[in-house]
């Protein structure tokens, strides 16, 4: 049933200063409120929690997106239409803009944003394991100043995050890679838009002589948090992508996701589908 | 602690007006029912339908998931606000033209995210129009007649498809 909207505050500070000043004098008490794509949804079912929110959308810090010689910084406020346009992004970090144009819809594109996405903290969310495969690192700020953590240690459990209540995420920085890599990004569900994830697997990976010389592999709905997958990729690196090898490393891959039943898939066929996913991903390096 | 309610300044449909409700209150109700703009639909209120699409400072958004506290001046264009004073907007002539609209409720959304289409690649292809419309849903005509209507509006307003 739809909630009762006198319940609800949803308070609007003029700048980034004025809503990091309300977080730390409550902390806690205020949740970020983005572009609404997930928060609307539960406040019309009924099933949003938290009656305190801080409106975000209209803060201009957050949302530029900024090209340094060895990173690229996305405001947290960024869309996932303005990550599509990028031509910087859509050249070297292609599984985020992929990975922008599979979530939602158009309309949803231009309001969903990425801290939003990152701070909603679905497993079954499709940008975590492109962020993951690009060793995004996230910048948390707050009234006492900032600090930068490695996205891959940002999510602590299901829907637990390294995120104070006096702290928002200001910015995700993403590292650019010196050499070139192959990049391979595949979101598996009902249909291709307006789905989420029974699972999705982004890779990214280069050879040198016919041994993988570099691999980092991730996948979203298939444990409590978004999954950088390092056992398999040790079962990669250094080797020779031979039929043993690859068996061996399918054989790691299911065992290193935690994958459940629930309403969109089951654990059997996630597992089967990330076996596979993994061995199409090898087959284009 | 209970919301008070506020009152935002806007344009929508190119004239300067005033809502007031609660901070969370849904864009989608302020338009149908206290601003009588009924073109802008409701299907499933959760943003998957695409049935009360409107552009939003000139972007594509679903009413349903913007909340009132972010309407603070915001250029606001529904269905209503498509057509010319005495002559439909070629996407909509097509979709007359095309059998494009069956019951109607879907098509307020699909004009729109046509126009937001076409507005972002004026000579789409096949592909391209099947992204455009893939947050709107439709279960009378099946699509096809839809396609056909936006391939239509492309070559009367000039654009080879």
């Amino acid at each position: 049933m739809r909630s009762y909207l006198p319940d609800f505050t949803l308070r609007v500070p003029k700048n980034l200063k004025e809503a990091l000043h309300l977080l730390s004098a409550e902390p806690g008490v205020w949740r970020a409120f983005a572009g609404g794509t997930d928060l609307m949804v539960l406040l019309e079912s009924g099933k949003l929690g938290t009656k305190q929110f801080l409106n975000l959308w209209n803060l201009s810090e957050l949302k530029k997106i900024e090209v340094e010689p060895l990173r690229i910084r996305l405001g947290a406020l960024t869309t996932f239409a303005e990550i599509q346009r990028h031509p910087i992004l859509q050249k070297e970090f292609p599984l985020l803009c992929q990975a922008a144009s599979l979530t939602g819809s158009p309309a949803i594109q231009n309001r969903g944003t990425l801290g939003g996405n990152i701070a909603n903290a679905s497993p079954a969310a499709d940008s975590p394991p492109a962020l993951l495969v690009y060793e995004a690192v996230l910048e948390l700020v707050s009234a006492k100043g900032s600090r930068r953590i490695p996205y891959s240690q940002f999510h602590l459990g299901y829907k637990k995050m390294d995120l104070r209540g006096d702290e928002l995420i200001g910015a995700i920085e993403l590292p650019r890679e010196s050499e070139k890599m192959k990049h391979y990004y595949r979101k598996v569900g009902p249909r291709k838009m307006q789905a989420i994830s029974k699972i999705c697997f982004a890779g990214v990976g280069r050879t040198n002589s016919g041994k993988v010389e570099a691999v980092r592999i991730a996948l979203g709905s298939v444990a409590p948090v978004p999954l950088r997958c390092s056992q398999t990729e040790n079962a990669i690196r250094g080797q020779r992508l031979t039929f043993d090898i690859v068996a061996q490393a399918k054989l790691v891959i299911a065992g290193e996701i935690a994958p459940i039943d629930d309403i969109r898939s089951t654990a059997r066929y996630r597992r089967r589908v990330a076996q596979n996913l993994l061995g199409e991903f090898l087959e284009s390096l | 602690m209970k919301a008070e309610k506020i009152r935002v300044c806007c344009t929508i449909n190119g004239t300067k007006r005033e809502l007031e409700g609660y901070p969370m209150a849904r864009l989608l109700d302020l338009l149908r029912m206290d601003n009588h703009l009924t073109g802008t639909k409701e299907g499933c209120g959760e943003g998957e339908c695409g049935a009360c699409s409107i552009f939003l400072n000139g972007d594509l958004v679903n009413s349903c998931l913007v909340p009132l506290a972010q309407v603070e001046g915001a250029d606001i264009t529904t269905i209503e606000g498509i057509a010319g004073a005495d002559q439909l907007h070629k996407v909509q002539q097509a979709f007359v033209t095309c059998g494009g609209a069956q019951c109607g409720i879907c098509t307020p959304g699909m004009i729109m995210a046509a126009i937001a289409l076409l507005k972002k690649h004026p000579q789409p292809t096949q592909q391209q129009i099947r992204d455009g419309l893939a947050g709107n849903l439709c279960r009378c005509t099946g699509y096809i007649k839809i396609f056909d209507s936006i391939v239509t509006a492309c070559r009367e307003m000039g654009l080879a498809v």
